[in-house]
């Protein structure tokens, strides 16, 4: 397999590595750079939680080649919280109970983030919508939203 | 003096954090030196005879360690029944059994390996509906059913494909049919479904030269695993050290053992470099333990009053190639057969059928999701038949304490009342109420209602332990042998702990990994069982830990053990606090005026054994399976659209009496999640094979799971709190429970809007649709 030079910035770091052409951005993300907090269920972009953001969009990881992300800024569930304090929609997650097994809650949480710098005002249909990529077993998605929807709340008041 | 009330509070899960950052390790998260990757190769056909197998080109690309083939690891592995290769041995038995295994030191090669070997197979007849597997002549898919272990509580047929026959008998069938007014009979059926944890199985195993063997897995049941393991691999229990990491869901589709022999038998043969099995969600489909499939036939019989005077039933399970959970499932099905009424003539057979199947194991609710399926379709069809209200013909049935069980257990006056589940559900939908069914844009609407009851289906003398340690500074770290899958348990255990020493709960840690070597016992982690018998081993080793406490602190303030209280940090002379010592004080010993330390480190213990539980008679299913029973209702509301068959959730209401709610916002997480698992039974999900046993839909592309958008409009759900004396604070599992009523509440609401009924699952749009237009109206 051929190899090729990247550099990409990983939550702010700037990573210069050599990658296998055929190598995903979640397994670099993963295998590479130890970042095990994305999560890795079909690899195939059914499941939704290997979400991360590229250049502050959500993607699936798993179907973005390591090579595609050279040149470009990524931000994984490890780069959210600053400092030991949790984002809103971090801290929503934890009061409201949107968390059970967690192990959907980092590509909820990213996909959730990026959602509502689009949106700050949402219904919760369009929650749902926004979240519908993401597959979550334990929780039935209900706190999830009510998460979601709290979190855009305190965002608002914060930004006003 | 704060109070440290936290039992019964919506207090945040103490893990939250770790998940929310990332932070938190699971299994496939971990580094290992030397680490090497398996891979398998699967069978093609659902039931061949293993000819021949050339390993020798994938033996010898390098960077492979090891190639196992089913001949050189004959050991047979089971929970109830020792029926079960690591890989398939002489034969196959289903499409996607792994056949040979490879360790190598990437994923890549060990692919490449696996695709190099040649295996010859002569394929044999296949047999995949259980009833035919019944027949006589139907192929066998185990010839040595007379040479396997079984627990004494399962009953095999050699020379069948009945790996066991639950049989229950209670009163006098004939006669209650005969008094019967009416008698109704239908037949209902549920596929193969998949737990669909998110996380997939992954098990690491190393098998040291010195011969001791680290396991480190995605296990709901460290000390099961460890167990199975020693009794397979013929290795003492003291050289077996297994693992668990954090838990990304398991749903029963991790409990007992899975994939972890074969990992520490791959890491043996590499010379005991760490070897690593991580499933793709393919295999988790095709080759990992599923939900094992049903049929049902009840005959019901009633007087015109409503009274219900005989059932005689019948559970058929497909299994699929190996018994593994499935064994207990019919029984605990079986001993629970009539679902929570009082029926006074009861003959139930729950038959536990090997297919050519993917083999089935536990998946929330253990066989009762799928026969109250039956039992409440069952209910309604009958209630329509002698023209009386669904709900009512319930409430007049209903197993109300001072009833019998259909295994001869009366009812304790503690036990719960699904009447008032049932009643606060009805008042929920408006039962009785008149109401529009057709709506203004042409839609059908409806509501319909479920009861559901289950016990802890477990042998009878399952027991569990915990330990709470005082630390230096006066904190305190509470040790568990019950595994954290999701479902809150640490949680609602450090809530109890700090209560009980009255400190605040941030001093409260739950030690995080699972280590068989350092946990204290406990059986599995399955049957909703944690709450109450771990709780209560966490309760009982709170007690022995203040009874230390106030021996110690009794040397130091020369008053009783008797007379001292403990609050605050403070163990004092309850009647003249400010004679007290400190807990950090005490916490390694007592130190007395003139410097010489007393007593020491301070540990409790505290263990929990099922109570007055007995094995059931062989031939009439008679005795005690129940430790406790959690009663619940559920209703549904539902939208049809008559054009296209769509049908959209309305409304969901599930009442448990779960004896105290310890901590209602997780409760409440577990019966949204439990209900969104249960919709996806009831309309979305199912095995699809092909006439060769071949699984059509082995992905989530083709086998859908409930999305946000499909979650019912509005959830409600009731906590009715009736406590259980001997239960912690009363409280009982509720775990599996909101999964249980939720396919016959919805089927009843679509009956009720529509006037179309359905006796399989799952009722798809396209089913739904066939059947509007089937009805002529």
């Amino acid at each position: 397999m051929s190899k090729h030079r990247i550099s990409l910035k990983v939550n702010g770091r700037l990573h210069e590595l050599e990658v296998e052409a055929n190598k995903t951005l979640l397994r670099l993300l993963r295998e590479d750079l130890g970042l095990t907090g994305t999560k890795c269920a079909c690899e195939r972009g059914d499941c939704g939680l290997c979400t991360v953001w590229l250049d502050g969009k959500p993607v699936k990881s798993c179907l973005v080649l390591a090579v595609e992300a050279d040149g470009h800024e990524i931000t994984t569930i490890e780069g959210l919280a600053r400092d030991g304090k949790l984002t809103p929609v971090q801290q929503k997650f934890v009061e409201h109970g949107a968390v059970q097994c967690g192990f959907c809650t980092p590509g909820m949480i990213m996909v959730a983030e990026a959602f509502l710098r689009e949106n700050p005002n949402p219904t919760e249909e369009e929650v749902k919508e926004a979240l519908g990529g993401v597959l979550c077993r334990c929780t039935g998605y209900r706190q999830i939203i009510d998460a979601v929807l709290d979190a855009a709340k305190e965002m608002r008041k914060a930004s006003t | 003096m704060p109070e440290y009330s936290y039992v019964g509070k919506e207090v945040p899960r103490l893990d939250a954090v770790e998940k929310v950052t990332g932070a938190a390790l699971y299994t496939a998260d971990l580094k290992f030196q030397g680490l090497l990757y398996a891979r398998l190769l699967k069978s093609p056909y659902a039931h061949a005879k293993i000819v021949r197998i050339d390993t020798s080109k994938a033996e010898r690309l390098p960077g492979v360690h090891a190639v196992l083939t089913g001949e050189e690891i004959p050991y047979r592995f089971g929970i109830y029944m020792s029926d079960k290769y690591m890989l398939a041995y002489k034969k196959t038995r289903y499409v996607g059994e792994p056949v040979v295994a490879v360790a190598a030191e990437s994923e890549e090669l060990a692919e490449e390996a696996a695709e190099l070997i040649e295996v010859e197979y002569e394929e044999l007849p296949a047999v995949f509906d259980p009833r035919e597997a019944l027949k006589e002549g139907a192929p066998l898919v185990h010839e040595g059913l007379d040479e396997y272990l079984h627990a004494p509580f399962i009953f095999p047929k050699a020379g069948t494909n009945i790996a066991n026959h639950f049989k229950l008998r209670k009163g006098d069938v004939e006669k209650g049919f005969k008094e019967a007014d009416v008698i109704v009979e239908n037949e209902f059926t549920q596929p193969m479904v998949q737990n669909v944890q998110m996380e997939p199985h992954v098990s690491i195993g190393q098998w040291h030269p010195n011969g001791r063997i680290d396991v480190w897995t995605s296990a709901q049941s460290p000390f099961a695993v460890r167990y199975l393991l020693s009794v397979g691999l013929g290795v003492p229990l003291h050289r077996i050290t297994v693992r668990v990491p954090f838990l990304g869901g398991g749903f029963g589709g991790k409990a007992g053992l899975h994939w972890e022999p074969l990992v520490v038998l791959l890491s043996r043969k590499a010379g005991g470099r760490p070897v690593k099995l991580l499933m793709t969600r393919e295999e988790e489909f095709n080759t990992a333990a599923v939900r094992q499939g049903m049929y049902a036939r009840i005959k019901t019989g009633v007087k015109r009053d409503g009274r219900i005077t005989a059932e005689e039933i019948l559970y058929i399970w497909d299994s699929g190639a190996y018994a593994d959970y499935a064994v207990n499932i019919a029984r605990a099905a079986g001993y629970s057969c009539t679902g929570p009424y009082d029926v006074p003539n009861v003959k139930c057979d729950s038959l536990t059928v090997y297919t050519n199947h993917p083999y089935g194991t536990a998946y929330r609710g253990f066989g009762h999701v799928e026969f109250h399926w039956a039992t409440e379709r069952q209910m309604d069809l009958v209630a329509r038949e002698i023209g009386m209200d669904p709900l009512e013909f319930r409430l007049k049935n209903a197993a109300l304490p001072g009833k019998v069980t259909p295994t001869g257990e009366v009812l304790a006056d503690d036990c719960g009342r699904v009447d008032q589940c049932l009643k606060a559900v009805a008042e929920e939908l408006g039962w009785g109420k008149p109401r529009e069914k057709r709506t203004e844009n042409g839609k059908l609407q409806g509501i319909g209602i479920a009861a559901l009851w289950k016990a802890p289906a477990m042998p009878s003398y399952t027991s569990s332990s915990a330990i709470v340690k005082l630390n230096e500074d006066g904190t305190v770290l509470l040790s568990l042998g019950l595994t954290e899958m999701g479902q809150g348990t640490e949680t609602a255990f450090a809530q109890m702990v700090a209560q009980e020493l009255k400190i605040p709960l941030e001093k409260v840690n739950v030690v995080r990994e699972r280590n068989t070597d350092t946990a204290p016992y406990s059986w599995q982690t399955v049957a909703s069982r944690g709450t109450f018998m771990d709780g209560n081993a966490v309760l009982r080793a709170v007690d022995d830990l203040k009874r230390k406490i106030k021996e110690t602190a009794s040397d130091l303030l020369g008053y009783p053990p008797e007379s001292i209280a403990i609050a605050d940090g403070y163990a004092f002379v309850a009647r003249e606090p400010d004679k007290r010592v400190s807990l950090a004080q005490i916490a390694t010993c007592g130190v007395l005026p003139d410097g010489r330390g007393v007593r020491g480190p301070l540990l409790g213990y505290g263990y929990y054994t099922a109570e007055g539980l007995t094995f059931l008679d062989p031939e009439t299913g008679q005795g005690r399976p129940a430790l406790m029973w959690t009663f619940g209702a559920q209703g549904a509301e539902v939208e049809v659209d008559p054009e296209t068959g769509d049908l959209r959730i309305l409304k969901v209401a599930t009442a448990l009496d779960l004896g105290k709610a310890l901590n209602p916002l997780l409760v409440k997480g577990q019966i949204y999640g439990g209900v969104v698992q249960g919709l996806g039974t009831t309309v979305m999900e199912e095995f699809i094979f092909d006439e060769k046993g071949r699984l059509l839909n082995n992905n989530l592309t083709d086998y859908k799971i409930f999305r946000t958008q499909d979650i019912p409009d509005k959830f409600v759900p009731i906590l009715i709190e009736n406590p259980q004396r001997n239960a912690p604070y009363g409280a009982r599992g509720i775990g599996e429970h909101p999964t249980i009523g939720i396919a016959a509440a919805v089927a009843n609401a679509i009956y009720d809007a529509t006037g179309v009924d359905f006796f399989d699952l799952p009722i798809t749009r396209e089913r739904l649709w066939k059947g509007l237009k089937g009805v002529k109206k």
